[in-house]
């Protein structure tokens, strides 16, 4: 297993490249840079603020000092536990921020992350929970009153989009009964609509793969041998069924974790959550070099080794899948 | 031997006689007629589409603005209201659904185009110019393009051909791996190994005996990848990266009715409602041909 992990870490590598390579390049090609919204400065500060970035150095010396910026150099994770510094604990540098001066990525990646981090998880957790629940509630009452309610709720999950429904039930719930905030991030009532909004659309697909996953493995004979060797109906759901009926639901985690990632810049904007995802969005818009290229490096290491840890749950829940 | 082949085989004028013969495409159009979500699904899909397509013509200005008027709530006049310049919100949603549909067309069939050439190159293909790229295949599915989608959005200007692009760009990964995968095991098949037996030529096995066999997934990935691409649409839209003003799309609405909900709920439910029984319709439809369809319960 331990061969496979480092397998796909090496196999990451490339991946990584490709991804940091293509936005570098992409943000440099196109017109527009992160100054030429400001009021103008006079050519000399002009020249000391491109030094200061070394935006005077040739491209493929920018490329190449910024790659090595990137480079891990030291393993201390626990350096992590205080404060999240990638700096202490790797020697990642995402170098300054352009437009907010006098900070690092680095730091805005400290503060902001966490609470995306906050919103993912929990996002990730109602939808597992409401997403199994109803799957397998779906799937031991099949053709049933239940079923069809499960699953046309699942459909309406699908259906309504993250931007339609959160507004949706900031005006019902919050405005109009008062029950929660309308926009913020302070208390843990705060957490509710954003995480039940975000998770919804995953809720919903989990169901369907749940209930499909568990009627399939409902007919299997090891089911048949449970039962008849006197197993009572909840452990053959728990223990048995639920096993097998798990599988299709781990293969989605993978992207679901990647959809809950992005589906965050639009949460972060609708509830007005201070994200590491409404960042990105900005610093697109504002054409802020560092801030780009780092919340998209961190975004796309956050999927591979989410990916890579789906690749693994999936084994050791199915042994007929080998790690190779 | 010869006795019990002679017993089994069918008298050729009774079976006709019993189930004239039906092509595999109109036993799909019964079995999809018998789906009552299905048939609304598309039902609404063609009503909303024509409405959106020709209602324009017919309704009042989607960018007549007056400013006097205001928002206002649905009345007899407007029957869903106007936003807050005094524009007619039904207008506006036609209009708007215009360039939705529009653009879930358009970026489908560039992914359709894509991704069926990709994968049949591939599965046609076979042994390593296959696995090379599918591998390529493989590693794009690790890339998180809806950043990279928002960062060419940004960067190029929000540009509608762009746009295009960007989101077939995106979608047709699956489409690949779909129609590579079935022209693998269609091309593996007993009947066109006969084919081959028969002294068919490659030309003639590809158009009369792989593609129509292919044809079916297709089809059904097709009707799905609409919904996803107007999803990803409306969702660069609410982040202010689509449809620039004063043109305007479905996603366009939904964020200025967010905007202004607190005071103009009326701005929020109707495009959020009218978006989402599209997605509704597209995903019914696009289930019910899947089921109608699929080559393997089709003797059921």
């Amino acid at each position: 297993m331990l061969r496979f992990i480092g397998r796909r870490l090496l196999e990451s590598i490339p991946v990584m490249l490709i991804i940091i390579t293509g936005t570098f390049f992409m943000q440099r090609f196109v017109p527009g840079g992160p100054f030429t919204a400001e009021k103008a400065v006079t050519p000399e500060v002009q020249r000391n603020l491109e030094a200061y970035y070394h935006l005077n150095d040739p491209l493929w010396k920018q490329y190449r000092d910024y790659l090595w910026d990137l480079t891990p150099k030291r393993f201390h994770p626990q350096a992590l536990a205080s404060g999240l510094d990638l700096k202490a604990a790797f020697g990642i540098d995402f170098r300054p921020s352009f437009k907010y001066p006098n900070r690092t990525v680095n730091e805005i990646i400290a503060d902001k992350l966490p609470v995306s981090l906050e919103l993912g998880a929990w996002s990730l957790a109602v939808a597992l929970v409401f997403g199994l629940t109803l799957g397998i509630l779906a799937a031991i009452r099949r053709n049933t009153w239940i079923d069809y309610m499960c699953s046309s709720l699942a459909m309406v999950g699908i259906c309504v989009p993250t931007f339609v429904l959160g507004p949706l039930l900031v005006l019902a719930l919050a405005i109009h009964l008062g029950w929660f905030n309308a926009s913020g991030w302070y208390s843990p009532i705060d957490r509710v609509l954003p995480c039940a909004t975000l998770g919804s659309v995953y809720a919903a697909y989990i169901a369907r793969l749940t209930r499909g996953g568990v009627l399939e493995v409902l007919n299997q004979d090891y089911i048949r041998t449970a039962r008849a060797k006197g197993a009572s109906e909840t452990r053959i759901i728990l223990k048995h069924a639920l096993r097998g009926g798990l599988l299709p639901v781990v293969s989605f985690l993978g992207p679901a974790v990647a959809g809950i990632l992005t589906g965050s810049f639009v949460i972060e904007t609708i509830f007005q959550i201070p994200g590491l995802g409404r960042e990105f969005v900005n610093s697109a818009f504002n054409r802020d070099y560092t801030l780009v290229l780092g919340t998209v490096i961190l975004y796309a290491g956050l999927i591979v080794i989410c990916n890579l840890a789906v690749d693994v749950v999936q084994v050791w829940l199915n042994p007929k899948l080998k790690f190779e | 031997m010869a006795e019990s082949q002679t017993e089994v085989r069918i008298d050729p004028a009774a079976a006709a006689a019993a189930e004239p013969g039906r092509s595999p495409w109109i036993d799909a159009w019964h079995r999809l007629r018998r789906n009552r979500l299905a048939v609304a699904g598309g039902a609404v899909v063609v009503v909303l589409g024509l409405l959106c397509a020709i209602g324009p013509l017919f309704s009042q200005s989607f960018e007549e603005q007056n400013l006097d008027l205001g928002a206002i709530a649905p009345n007899a006049a407007h029957w869903l209201g106007t936003d807050t310049l005094g524009r007619d919100l039904f207008a506006r949603l036609l209009y708007g659904g215009r360039i939705s549909i529009m653009v879930g067309l358009v970026a489908t069939f560039v992914a359709l185009v894509i991704g069926v050439s990709y994968g049949a190159i591939a599965g046609f293909a076979g042994g390593k110019a296959d696995a090379v790229m599918m591998r390529i295949v493989d590693i794009m599915y690790a890339l998180p393009f809806t950043i990279f989608v928002i960062l060419l959005m940004v960067f190029f200007g929000r540009n509608i051909f762009l746009l295009f692009f960007a989101i077939g760009a995106v979608e047709w990964l699956t489409m690949a791996r779909i129609v590579r995968g079935q022209v693998l095991t269609v091309k593996r098949m007993e009947f066109i190994e006969a084919a081959r037996a028969l002294g068919f030529g490659r030309r003639r096995i590809i158009f009369r005996h792989i593609i129509p066999n292919v044809l079916g997934p297709i089809i059904v990935y097709t009707t799905l990848t609409i919904p996803a691409v107007m999803l990803l649409e409306a969702f660069l839209s609410f982040l202010g990266l689509g449809v620039q003003p004063p043109m305007s799309s479905w996603g366009v609405l939904i964020k200025d009715g967010a905007d202004k909900m607190e005071e103009f709920w009326w701005l929020l439910v109707f495009p959020g409602s009218v978006f989402s029984l599209m997605l509704f319709s597209l995903n019914f439809l696009g289930d019910g041909l899947r089921d109608a369809l699929d080559v393997r319960a089709a003797k059921d």
